[in-house]
């Protein structure tokens, strides 16, 4: 149900406090420009070695995963990338999305890019670990 | 009533797409949004990828095959495309950010080097793919 039918004796500030920017509404929008900045080299950095290993076979693209420049640029091109992806799809769902669903979906796409950030990081992590045959 | 504003009357709801003309900056706009929902997926396919590559060969060899098919390097294309897009118009947005380039005349100049850029630059990463051996 929409909260301004249900707490109709609210003041208008207490209803806008937490609905509109009040006073927060710049912090995702500046996070998404700073990951958006680091992403630049970070991606960049990752299409010109994707480009050197398209076909390589799994030996060469191990060798090349556990250099530990590999590792370090990236668990940071994860971190940045899923950070602007959540920040990204969350603006998308805000503004198609306007029903009680648009929290859940939010909600779905922290959590599922918090999932896949760990995933990838824990890959990259054993492939470091891993013995070198 | 007071406590009622918006539930009185339905708002008329912006932007209403259907009526308005494509033009290069409309257009541009809704690439960047689409371009970033498809490399949303692309960032769950990297993953993919990583965990693949950790679970050692078995794993990885159907997620390369699906790579080397013709279907994968379509996608792959695509999914190159997309990231020059987003990136370039991403740096066209970072410049605005800046109250820069707000002219019209400024924004369909940005607006053609984003496209004209996007696509050098996809062409460029796959002759240099090709010519390393791809």
């Amino acid at each position: 149900m929409d909260p301004q039918n249900m707490q109709s004796t609210r003041s208008p500030l207490a209803r806008a406090i937490g609905l509109g920017s009040a006073k927060e509404g710049v912090g995702p929008w500046w996070a998404e420009r700073v990951s958006a900045v680091a992403l630049v080299p970070l991606t960049l950095w990752f299409a010109a070695s994707t480009i050197a290993h398209i076909d390589s076979d799994y030996a060469t693209v191990i060798v090349w995963l556990k250099m530990p420049l590999t590792a370090v640029m990236m668990i940071l091109l994860l971190i940045a990338l899923f950070y602007h992806t959540a920040l990204g799809l969350q603006v998308v769902i805000e503004d198609y999305v306007h029903s009680a669903t648009k929290f859940a979906a939010v909600i779905a796409v922290r959590l599922g890019c918090c999932a896949f950030v760990t995933a990838g990081i824990v890959a990259i992590v054993r492939i470091t670990l891993s013995s070198s045959e | 009533m007071v406590s009622h504003p918006t539930t009185a009357r339905p708002r008329p709801l912006s932007p209403n797409v259907q009526i308005y003309r494509p033009q290069l900056t409309s257009v541009l706009s809704i690439l960047n949004r689409i371009t970033g929902i498809l490399l949303s997926a692309c960032a769950v396919f990297l993953v993919v990828w990583l965990v693949a590559v950790a679970r050692g060969p078995q794993a990885y060899a159907p997620v390369q095959a699906a790579i080397a098919s013709w279907i994968g390097r379509i996608a792959l294309f695509g999914a190159t495309f997309a990231f020059f897009l987003h990136l370039c118009g991403g740096i066209r947005h970072l410049v605005w950010d800046t109250v820069h380039g707000f002219e019209l005349r400024s924004i369909y100049i940005s607006g053609w080097t984003v496209v004209a850029t996007s696509v050098v630059l996809t062409v460029a990463a796959w002759a240099a793919s090709a010519s390393m051996g791809g």
